[in-house]
């Protein structure tokens, strides 16, 4: 292996671990990452001369504590990090051993997602610091410029530092309300690929199932955090088969089930089992159990439609009012659902899917003519042309 | 490290002056102040007077204008401050929840600049 492969192997096992030590240590997230990114530019030039070390990992953290050392000495402001140098120097001496330095990562997680950051770049950071995407990948993701995104990862680094923004994991009375911020960021890196498809060089669903797997194992027993899990892996599941070969949107009811993935269903259904014994309810964990039953023939709608309702305690949106009242009308309660959906006319005026319920389900009602304009605004909404396809096929079926 | 948490309302959201109300904001301003003396995060605070009592100046080519009312012109307004010495962000903000104004109108916590 030459030492850039070795390199890049150690990255992308390690860079986040190696960060999240090394933030912990320094105390400040630009001075960490400046650091490790000396250490790995040492690495190439000490790797092929000396060979690739027998701890990859173990040296760039004792070089990028070293780096972080002379960047301290370099500033004319040095006598003020004096304590900052004593304590880098002790560590150093001290060889720092990857396998019994303590997995920092879970503090860097809750950083990086922490409420008083915009979402954005919640989403960016974490997937620059913890899943190692580059600057230029994660720009990507938002179809971004390089320099945009660079500028605001700088911007949210500068204001952990200047803001106080804690490394830290949060205490009990925070911990609920923190650990849904981290898992909505994970959420939404998932919802992102799932959108997008791995089209862009990075599967966003297969990082965001990362994530949810280390919160895992960081912070083992708690509920929500399964939850979260689960539900990636159930919707992750379904991936092959939520397309039609035409292109359109499928629900789970009409796809292929041969190409679900047998092997994380189980996965999923056997995690949201231990979650829901924990007797801690939360709202990813409800999402999971709709999943789940999504998955299953027919699907129970009676108990999609109780989960919705429970789901609306925790977000009251009019996204979750739809789907609850889809799940209504499944469940045999046309009239109720119709009104429902009446009710939500103005929250959801441009939004899609509730012009396609409102279509379906005005159209089983009988209400033929307001069904066909609800089909057009469908129609003209639709996010593509195979789904705006699928729709006037739809329509052609009404009756005259 | 020192934040200053700065507090904004409209006019009439919060309870009026002589309600039952007002007297609970008041006490529970009072029992903050106390708590937050308690915990040495306390430096200063201090309500203001109404925005119609406000002033702005500005110097331009060594002219001084001044004009009457706030300078943002904008339905929340600066009605209090205070000026707190916190651990960190997660303890300046846990602060900032208690503050009654967060529930009548907004509250801003900024780290204050510091000089060496």
């Amino acid at each position: 292996m030459t030492p850039a492969q070795a390199l890049d192997a150690t990255l992308r096992t390690d860079r986040g671990r190696c960060l999240a030590a090394l933030i912990s240590r320094i105390g400040d997230f630009q001075r960490a990452e400046d650091a490790l990114h000396e250490a790995c530019a040492s690495a190439l030039v000490h790797w092929g001369r000396n060979g690739v070390p027998a701890s990859p990992t173990g040296w760039l953290l004792r070089a990028g504590l070293r780096k972080a050392i002379d960047g301290y000495r370099r500033e004319a402001s040095a006598g003020r990090h004096r304590s900052a140098m004593e304590v880098l120097a002790e560590e150093e001496a001290a060889d720092p051993d990857p396998q019994v330095i303590a997995d920092d990562r879970l503090r860097l997680i809750f950083t990086c997602c922490h409420p008083a950051l915009e979402e954005k770049s919640r989403i960016a950071l974490t997937l620059r610091s913890l899943c190692g995407l580059t600057t230029a990948q994660a720009a990507a993701v938002f179809l971004d410029a390089e320099p945009t995104m660079g500028q605001r990862l700088s911007r949210a680094k500068a204001k952990i530092a200047a803001a106080r923004i804690p490394y830290a994991v949060p205490g009990p009375e925070d911990l609920p309300d923190r650990l849904n911020s981290v898992l909505t960021v994970v959420y939404l890196i998932f919802t992102t690929g799932y959108t997008q498809g791995p089209g862009l060089g990075t599967d966003l669903c297969e990082e965001a199932v990362f994530l949810a797997r280390l919160l895992q194992s960081l912070a083992p027993g708690e509920a929500e955090v399964e939850g979260c899990l689960a539900l990636l892996l159930l919707t992750h599941a379904r991936a092959a088969a939520r397309v039609s070969a035409e292109g359109t949107t499928l629900p789970p009811a009409d796809q292929d089930r041969n190409c679900w993935n047998a092997a994380l269903l189980s996965e999923g259904k056997t995690l949201l089992d231990r979650a829901i014994a924990r007797l801690q309810p939360g709202p990813f964990q409800i999402k999971a159990a709709i999943a789940a039953l999504h998955s299953e023939t027919p699907p129970d709608w009676p108990q999609i439609t109780a989960l919705y309702a429970s789901l609306h305690v925790h977000e009251p949106t009019p996204v979750i009012r739809l789907n609850h009242a889809v799940a209504l009308a499944e469940s045999g309660a046309l009239h109720a659902a119709l009104a429902a959906l009446a009710a939500l006319r103005e929250g959801l005026a441009d939004y899609q899917p509730y012009h396609a319920a409102c279509a379906e389900y005005l159209s089983r009602a009988g209400q033929i003519t307001a069904a066909r304009s609800a089909y057009d605004r469908a129609i003209d909404l639709a996010a593509s042309p195979a789904d705006a396809a699928f729709l006037t096929r739809r329509r052609a079926l009404l009756p005259d | 490290m020192k934040y200053l948490v700065l507090l904004y309302t409209a006019p009439g959201a919060e309870p009026s002056p002589g309600t039952p109300e007002f007297d609970a904001m008041m006490g529970e301003y009072f029992s903050m102040d106390s708590r937050m003396k308690d915990t040495a995060t306390f430096l200063a605070g201090e309500g203001l007077q109404g925005v119609e009592t406000a002033t702005t100046l500005r110097k331009r080519a060594g002219k001084v204008q001044t004009t009457d009312g706030p300078f943002a012109d904008t339905r929340e307004h600066l009605g209090g401050f205070y000026l707190i010495d916190a651990p960190d962000l997660d303890a300046a903000l846990r602060y900032a929840a208690e503050i009654p104004a967060a529930r009548y109108g907004s509250v801003e916590v900024r780290p204050v600049m510091a000089y060496e």
